[in-house]
């Protein structure tokens, strides 16, 4: 973080965090590499902005360290990380005007006023808010204010930007438009970028690896493919999209995978059963099974039957029972749904063999 | 559309007491004030002329706005510093501030101007102790001059002046000045670009609130300044009181409310008044 105009490597080791009996991170050790957009995604009490305020060092660890391009920084004072940071809500100087707000870490620096003015005219460029610089916070819409601390954050070239639910404010529109503009300036600038939201479509959409947490702990950590199509366990499953679960039987390794049982019939899965054995869960995206007529045997095929629709315009959600009582929601073409529901006896449940995937059986 | 019309009859009624008590208290003995600047000794403007080219009045004048400035100056930066550790300092210092913004009013200003008398005076405390511990010879003139009257108005003033800076201070965004010091900004340059700059809707209306009170000071300059720094509510008593001259005593008065309410009406135009409280 000490390095202008380099992407920062940070490694962060057993990183604990207690507030008196509360304990909002637990014994975290994870590396952000030089030039990552690395999201901490999770609920809220979950630890990722504790995390995200001790990286930018306005709170300090209970246990374990923090490294920057192998400095130790854990007792650095916030001032003398200077990591660039987007906080939620902004928190613009407001009796400033736009030009003074992204001049100030320069100022700081004590850099020389042509070079404050050119920067500034560089950045007030980058970002889209030309024709604003005499304008104060208050007289701006929340994108523009965005832009400004965004603006406020890079110019300094910091090795490391963080970003505190910076969208959290804005409308849908505008915030896909923010997102589209902060990818633009991730790879502009090559920093390293880490970013907090609750947002699970915003963390798949923007980063380059998920780091996801609850309670406090740090679940796993992935490239968006890899969380979404292998989640490490229940949580991550469920928090990155919806997901249907249901329970196999005498789960054993086999060919290319596992085998077991599932509502009386063999299924076939393409993950490594040594981890889980007997019995476990088996959980599918509902866009990865469709609806069909019959099944044959060497297909993996659950029996069941339509109950409800919901129409969402590209594609419906069909909400099925099995015959063992299971729910299972899938997202299918609008006619298939159609036809499926006013059949309204028995369908197939189908899916890939390499789109089912194994979670231990209860708990996380 | 009831509930609003009869609560705001309710909330007449409840003023009303207050309202009727202001105006036979204070407004209609002020316009007989006011009647009396144009009348007395006789009929015309000679009071208003005589005023303004009256040297002792003038000097009393000038000599009121010099302290009123000077002890306001004072009391803001006093307050500021309390009020800083009030809002923003650990559990204990904010008891401990608290503490000293609230003692002072439970005090009456007549008790507080003598205790800075026993102070000040040549055979007082300060002046003892320094001459005991051999820093100077001679008592240093601490009261019964403008510096006594500045240090007693000043005293009483600083927790009036605390209010409206709290207020200021409470409503400030504590991410803004994280975003400072995340910038790269030593505290000592977020307090004075960000944290001041940001407060100064409060520092406007207590310095205002501690100027206008600083006019009408009676009994704090009449005591400590020993008849020497003569203010003006101390000039219009002896007008009126002293050397019957009621008409000039009745002249200077309507000057200092008109002027203070100019003031007033400058303060609202910067704060609201919840700002204050």
């Amino acid at each position: 973080m000490q390095q202008p105009g380099r992407a920062a490597e940070i490694k962060a080791n057993g990183i604990g965090k207690s507030f008196g009996s509360f304990r909002a991170l637990d014994d975290l050790t994870l590396d952000i590499g030089r030039g990552e957009f690395l999201t901490l995604l999770g609920p809220s009490g979950s630890g990722k902005t504790t995390f995200l305020m001790i990286l930018a060092g306005f709170v300090q660890p209970s246990e374990g360290r923090l490294f920057s391009d192998g400095i130790d920084i854990t007792d650095r004072p916030a001032e003398q990380r200077a990591a660039g940071m987007v906080f939620q809500g902004y928190a613009l100087f407001p009796h400033m005007s736009v030009e003074q707000n992204i001049a100030f870490p320069l100022k700081v620096r004590k850099k020389t006023a042509s070079e404050i003015k050119r920067r500034i005219g560089e950045m007030v460029e980058r970002v889209g808010l030309k024709g604003h610089e005499k304008k104060l916070p208050a007289q701006l819409s929340g994108g523009q204010q965005q832009r400004v601390a965004l603006a406020r954050a890079l110019v300094f070239e910091p090795g490391v930007l963080l970003l505190d639910e910076p969208f959290s404010a804005l409308d849908k529109s505008l915030r896909g438009q923010m997102q589209a503009e902060m990818k633009r300036l991730h790879q502009e600038t090559g920093t390293t970028f880490v970013f907090v939201t609750h947002d699970q479509s915003e963390a798949l959409a923007l980063s380059s690896r998920v780091a996801i947490f609850n309670h406090g702990k740090l679940l796993q950590v992935g490239r968006p493919d890899e969380v979404y199509d292998r989640p490490a366990n229940r949580f991550v499953a469920e928090f990155l999209g919806e997901i249907n679960m249901l329970p196999v039987k005498g789960v054993r390794p086999a060919d290319h995978g596992a085998t077991g049982l599932c509502e009386d019939r063999a299924v076939n899965m393409r993950c490594k059963a040594e981890a889980i054995k007997g019995d476990a869960i088996l959980a599918i995206r509902p866009e990865d099974m469709s609806i069909a007529p019959e099944a044959s045997a060497n297909e993996n095929g659950i029996a069941a039957t339509a109950v409800a629709s919901t129409y969402l315009g590209a594609a419906t959600k069909l909400d099925l029972t099995t015959r063992q009582g299971a729910k299972v929601t899938v997202s299918v073409p609008n006619e298939v749904a159609a036809a499926a529901l006013s059949k309204g006896n028995s369908v197939w449940l189908t899916w890939p063999a390499e789109k089912g995937f194994l979670l231990p059986d209860g708990g996380q | 559309m009831r509930g609003i019309l009869s609560d705001r009859i309710g909330a007449a009624l409840l003023m009303a007491p207050l309202l009727l008590f202001l105006i036979l208290a204070y407004a209609w003995p002020f316009l007989g004030v006011v009647k009396w600047s144009f009348t007395l000794p006789t009929p015309g403007l000679g009071q208003y002329h005589a005023l303004l080219t009256d040297d002792l009045v003038q000097s009393v004048f000038i000599r009121t706005l010099r302290i009123a400035a000077i002890v306001t100056v004072v009391s803001v930066t006093a307050a500021y510093a309390i009020t800083v550790v009030w809002v923003r300092g650990s559990p204990v210092q904010r008891v401990l501030a608290e503490f000293c913004i609230l003692v002072p009013f439970w005090i009456s200003v007549l008790t507080r101007a003598f205790g800075w008398v026993a102070l000040l005076s040549n055979r007082g405390l300060i002046n003892t102790w320094l001459q005991s511990i051999g820093f100077i010879s001679e008592p240093l003139t601490l009261v019964r001059n403008e510096f006594g009257v500045i240090v007693g108005m000043s005293h009483f003033l600083i927790p009036f002046a605390v209010f409206p800076l709290a207020s200021a201070m409470r409503s400030l965004d504590e991410r803004v000045l994280l975003a400072a010091r995340g910038l790269g900004s030593s505290r000592m340059r977020t307090f004075w670009t960000v944290f001041v700059p940001m407060t100064r809707s409060g520092i406007i209306g207590s310095a205002l609130i501690v100027f206008v009170f600083s006019l009408g000071f009676f009994v704090t300059p009449a005591i400590l300044g020993g008849g020497r720094s003569v203010m003006i509510a101390e000039l219009i008593y002896l007008r009126i009181f002293q050397s019957p001259d009621w008409g000039l005593g009745a002249a200077i008065s309507v000057v200092l409310v008109v002027f203070v309410g100019a003031l007033m009406a400058l303060l609202f135009r910067y704060v609201k008044p919840k700002q204050l409280v």
